[in-house]
């Protein structure tokens, strides 16, 4: 039962908090509710029994990609009434009603191949080193973790270069 | 009633949707960078959730999910500084006077 209550407010909050994202002017309050909608996210993680996401989730979501977004916010002076909408809304919003229309119709006739073993799994558990022998052990992604490093690198450079080049 | 996939997927997509609501509509470019984010976090809880209910032994959809995260960090950062570079040139981040490169 605590389950679904937790579920249901945090699906709402999570909502609520993207709903407002587009929706209210100030692009400040914009981002603070980026920040209540991530950790909402990282809320849900932790009801999916993942804690290791949830961790990550409030780690570089709340901590690092939104306060990078507000820096942006703080850097550029277009704040108090900059969140307007082009006049592209009702097609827009045509689109994205048919679209999650037929992503609801898609979930809810499909025939899931539901596992029962994830009622077995023990919840006491961290899911750190599950995720990590998963990972690190064989057949897992050490390749894939090896290019993201060479990613973030690549990202610092290109970074660095885009704001520091001398333009005219 | 007991919480199940599709709850998680339907959660997801009605994310995922106003993420691209307001990755069309919005002027501001950093706004669109919000909801660029909503609809990747909306993936990211789709994969949690087909990890968790379909595969929860080979927990591949977490896996997933770390390196989309990483992905999304260098996007936001990579992104950000365009944002600059382009605010340094033109004083604005309202993406329909950006047209520098329209025809």
């Amino acid at each position: 039962m605590g389950q679904e209550i937790s579920f249901w407010v945090l699906a709402a909050v999570t909502v609520c908090a993207a709903i407002g994202v587009i929706t209210i002017r100030n692009v400040f309050r914009a981002a603070m509710l980026l920040v209540a909608c991530f950790v909402a996210i990282a809320g849900l993680y932790i009801l999916l029994k993942t804690d290791f996401l949830a961790a990550i989730q409030i780690l570089i979501y709340v901590g690092a990609i939104s306060i990078l977004l507000v820096l942006g916010i703080m850097l550029t002076h277009e704040i108090t009434h900059a969140s307007s909408s082009n006049k592209f809304q009702i097609p827009a919003l045509l689109t994205v009603a048919v679209s999650l229309a037929g992503i609801i119709y898609a979930v809810v006739t499909t025939n899931w191949q539901i596992s029962n073993v994830s009622d077995a799994l023990p919840i006491d558990i961290a899911t750190t080193s599950t995720l990590a022998n998963r990972i690190f052990g064989e057949n897992g992604f050490i390749l894939p973790l090896q290019v993201i490093p060479i990613l973030l690198l690549a990202t610092v450079i290109s970074a660095i270069v885009l704001v520091t080049v001398k333009r005219k | 009633m007991t919480i199940g996939l599709e709850h998680y997927l339907i959660l997801s997509a009605v994310l995922f949707c106003i993420g691209l609501y307001g990755a069309l509509v919005k002027h501001n470019a950093i706004v669109i960078l919000m909801c660029i984010e909503i609809m990747i976090n909306s993936a990211n809880i789709a994969a949690v959730a087909f990890a968790q209910f379909i595969t929860p032994v080979e927990i591949t959809g977490q896996v997933l999910v770390i390196f989309t995260v990483a992905v999304a960090a260098a996007e936001a950062a990579v992104g950000m500084a365009i944002i600059f570079a382009i605010y340094h040139n033109h004083k604005s981040i309202n993406v329909n006077k950006i047209d520098l490169m329209k025809w």
